[in-house]
C-alpha cells in the first residue's frame, strides 16, 4: 500500500450544491472515489491510499490535468485505489465531480 | 518445331487420371486422401492450402502433411491464412519450403520463431486482395485443397455461409490448368446451392468429421470497460455523427463492439439512427443485433461468417446476403473490395501507433500478418463516386484546393486506450516491426496502416483529427495530445496541445458535452452473451465457450 496526498490551491469553486458523492468500488483495476465539499472554496486536497505502489508521478500528473482542467475548488477527495488505470482515475474523478453538481 | 500451347492441359489432364485410380468418380474417402494428394501433387508445386480467416480445410492439412516426402516436398504454399499448427508442420517435415499468405493470428508466435531460424522461406506477408490479386498474376496455385460443407458426385460444392475465400482460390486454380480438390463434410445427391460449380472441382474428399471453424468476431460484451464505453461515445459523436457516416467497416476490437451496442442507446439518444451507420462490410458481428433489430441497419455484406449466428442470418434476408436455400452467402475478395471501394470509413484498434501515426500489430516476437486491415483502413486511390463524408474529410485536409479537382479522403480511425492488455502503452516512438524489419532483413517493415492514411485517432483522453493538421510537428503534437499518461502522452508540449485543441485538431470528451456520468454499462444496449441471444428472439447460438448460464 502507499499513499498520496495532492494540495491545490488558486481554484474556482466546484459548480452545485451537493456535500458528498461516492463512485466506483474498489476492485483490482478499479478505484472508489470520495468527494466532500468541506474545504476552502479555492482549495483541493486529494489523497490517495493505493495498492500499486511507485506511480507516485503518473498520480500527481493525473490529478494535476484533473485540477486544472475541471478546478474543483472546496473539495476534498478520498481515493482508494485497487490499481486502476490513470484512464479509468480521470474518468472516476470526473463522474465524482459531476455528481456533486446534483 | 511446332510450339505447344496446350502443355498445362496436358500435364492437367495426366494428374487427373493418375488421381482417378484411388477415386470412385470424382469421390475419395479420407483414407486415401494423401495417396491422392502423391498422385497429383508435384516436388514444388505451388499450393493453396484453404487456409481462410476462418475456415480450415484440416483434414486436407494433415492429409498433405503425411505425405512420403521423396514424392512430394518443397511446396511454395500460397494461402491467405495460417491457422492451423499443420499448416507450419509442413515447413518442419520438408513438404513445404517457400510460404506466401496474409494472415496467421494463432500461429503469430510460431511463425515469427520460424522466421528467425530460417526454417520458412519468406515470399510476402500481403493483405488478402493483395494476394488474390496475385493467384492471377504470379502466384497462381498448381494445386488448390479446399473446405466445403457438401458436394455431389458431379463436384458441385455447398460451401454453406462461410464461402469465405474459395471462389478466388478455385477460380485462379480451375481456369489456369491447376488441380481443385475439395474436403467435405458429406457427399449429396443435391447440394443446397451451388457455390462452385462441379467443372471447377476435380475430386472431392469425403471428411470424417467437419471442417474447423473458428469464431473470431464474437465479443463478448460482459467484458467492455467504462473506458472503452467512452472511446465509443467519442467516436459516435465526434466522428459518425458530424460525417454523417452511413457506409463503413469496423474491426473487431471491444471499443467497435461498445459502438455497436451504444447505437441503440446513446445514438438513439442523438437522434442519429438513420444519419449514421447503415450499410457495412462486415462479418455478422453478434453485439450489432440490437441495432439490427432496433431498426439501425439497411444490410450487411460478409467476409465470412460467424459461428452461432446462421439461424438468425437466415431470420434476416433482408439485411444480410443469402443464396436461395437462404443460408449466408459470404466472399472475402468482394466484400473487402466492398470495404475498400465503397466504404466512408474503417474504424478499427491496433497495438501500437508511432508518432507519424503509422500503426502496427506485429511484436517482436509475433508476426500476425495483415489480414484485410491495410485494405480497409486505407484511402482507395481509385475512387472516383463522391459522397458527403468522403468530400467532408478532402475538404478539411485540403481547404484551399479547388472543390472540383480536389480527392475526396476516406476516414480511417484508429480507436483504443492509451494502455491495452496488460497496460502495454498503445503509443510508442518506435515500432515493434521496424527492429523484425531489421532483424529478418525485410525490405520492407510490417506497418499495418501508414500514418497518412489515417484521419482520426479515438483514445478515452480524446480525438485527433489529423486531416487539420498542416506540418509534421502538428500531427506529432496532435498524438501526443489524445495519448494520455503513456511516455509518449507526457512527452507532449502542452502549450501546443492547448492551441490545436482551440482549432479543434484535438477534441477532449468535455468539449463534445459527453456527461461522465453516462459513461456507465448500464448504457451497453447488451450486457451479457445472454442479452444478445434475448435480443435475437432465440435465434443466435453462442459457442460453448460464450455460454456461462
Amino acid at each position: 500500500m502507499e499513499d498520496l496526498v495532492y494540495r491545490h490551491q488558486g481554484l474556482k469553486r466546484a459548480a452545485g450544491a451537493k456535500a458528498l458523492a461516492i463512485v466506483g468500488v474498489v476492485a483490482s483495476g478499479n478505484l472508489e472515489v470520495m468527494a466532500e465539499r468541506q474545504l476552502p472554496d479555492s482549495e483541493c486536497l486529494i489523497e490517495i491510499r493505493t495498492a500499486a505502489v511507485g506511480f507516485g508521478d503518473v498520480w500527481q500528473a493525473v490529478v494535476a490535468d484533473f485540477v486544472e482542467r475541471s478546478s474543483p475548488g472546496g473539495v476534498k477527495f478520498s481515493i482508494n485505489d485497487g490499481g486502476a488505470r490513470p484512464d479509468v482515475v480521470s474518468l472516476r474523478l470526473a463522474q465524482a465531480l459531476r455528481l456533486m453538481e446534483g | 518445331m511446332m510450339t505447344k500451347w496446350k502443355e498445362g492441359r496436358e500435364r492437367r489432364d495426366d494428374l487427373i487420371r493418375r488421381g482417378a485410380g484411388v477415386a470412385n468418380g470424382k469421390v475419395v474417402e479420407s483414407r486415401n486422401a494423401t495417396a491422392l494428394l502423391e498422385a497429383v501433387v508435384k516436388p514444388g508445386d505451388r499450393v493453396c492450402l484453404e487456409g481462410d480467416n476462418q475456415k480450415q480445410a484440416d483434414l486436407l492439412a494433415r492429409s498433405l502433411l503425411a505425405v512420403d516426402i521423396a514424392k512430394v516436398n518443397n511446396l511454395h504454399m500460397v494461402q491467405s491464412g495460417v491457422v492451423l499448427p499443420e499448416h507450419l508442420d509442413l515447413f518442419e517435415r520438408g513438404v513445404a519450403k517457400k510460404l506466401d499468405y496474409a494472415y496467421s493470428g494463432p500461429q503469430s508466435a510460431r511463425i515469427a520463431s520460424m522466421l528467425f531460424g530460417g526454417k520458412i522461406e519468406l515470399g510476402a506477408v500481403h493483405t488478402y486482395l493483395e494476394l488474390f490479386a496475385r493467384y492471377f498474376i504470379d502466384l497462381t496455385p498448381n494445386i488448390a485443397l479446399v473446405a466445403a460443407v457438401s458436394a455431389d458426385r458431379d463436384g458441385n460444392l455447398y460451401t454453406g455461409p462461410n464461402t469465405e475465400d474459395t471462389p478466388t482460390v478455385v477460380e485462379a486454380t480451375a481456369f489456369k490448368d491447376g488441380i481443385v480438390i475439395a474436403q467435405v463434410n458429406e457427399v449429396l445427391d443435391q447440394v443446397p446451392r451451388v457455390d462452385i460449380p462441379g467443372d471447377r472441382v476435380h475430386f472431392v474428399v469425403k471428411a470424417d468429421k467437419p471442417f474447423f471453424v473458428e469464431p473470431l468476431f464474437t465479443r463478448d460484451p460482459a467484458e467492455i470497460t467504462e473506458a472503452q464505453i467512452l472511446t465509443a461515445m467519442l467516436a459516435i459523436k465526434g466522428i459518425y455523427a458530424p460525417y454523417g457516416v452511413r457506409r463503413l467497416n469496423h474491426g473487431i476490437g471491444f471499443s467497435t463492439a461498445a459502438i455497436e451496442l451504444l447505437l441503440p442507446t446513446y445514438g438513439e439518444k442523438l437522434g442519429l439512427k438513420g444519419r449514421i451507420a447503415t450499410h457495412f462490410a462486415l462479418n455478422p458481428h453478434p453485439a450489432l443485433i440490437p441495432a439490427i433489430e432496433s431498426g439501425w441497419v439497411s444490410q450487411i455484406h460478409c467476409f465470412g461468417s460467424e459461428v452461432g449466428m446462421d439461424d438468425y442470418i437466415r431470420a434476416r434476408p433482408d439485411i444480410y446476403f443469402t443464396g436461395a436455400d437462404g443460408s449466408l452467402r459470404s466472399n472475402r475478395a468482394l466484400s473487402q473490395t466492398a470495404g475498400l471501394y465503397a466504404c466512408d470509413m474503417f474504424i478499427g484498434s491496433t497495438l501500437q501507433i508511432d508518432l507519424q501515426g503509422n500503426s502496427s500489430t506485429v511484436t517482436t516476437s509475433r508476426i500476425a500478418g495483415f489480414g484485410g486491415a491495410p485494405n480497409m483502413g486505407s484511402d482507395a486511390r481509385g475512387r472516383r463516386h463522391p459522397s458527403a463524408p468522403w468530400l467532408q474529410a478532402g475538404r478539411e485536409a485540403d481547404p484551399d484546393g479547388s472543390a472540383l479537382l480536389r480527392r475526396g479522403r476516406k476516414l480511417v480511425v484508429q480507436i483504443g486506450e492509451t494502455f491495452g492488455e496488460k497496460n502495454v502503452p498503445q503509443f510508442v516512438e518506435r515500432l515493434d516491426a521496424l527492429a523484425l524489419a531489421e532483424k529478418l532483413k525485410l525490405d520492407l517493415a510490417p506497418v499495418m496502416i501508414y500514418g497518412d492514411d489515417v484521419t482520426h485517432i479515438v483514445t478515452e483522453e480524446g480525438i485527433a483529427n489529423l486531416l487539420l493538421c498542416r506540418t509534421a510537428n502538428e500531427r506529432e503534437h496532435a498524438i501526443r495530445g489524445v495519448a494520455g499518461y503513456t511516455d509518449v502522452g507526457r512527452g507532449r508540449d502542452k502549450k501546443m496541445v492547448e492551441q490545436l485543441r482551440e482549432r479543434g485538431v484535438i477534441r477532449r470528451p468535455v468539449d463534445l458535452g459527453i456527461d461522465p456520468l453516462e459513461v456507465n454499462r448500464s448504457m451497453l444496449a447488451a450486457r451479457s452473451i445472454k442479452d444478445l441471444v434475448h435480443w435475437s428472439g432465440g435465434l443466435y447460438a453462442p459457442p460453448s465457450k460464450f455460454r456461462n448460464w
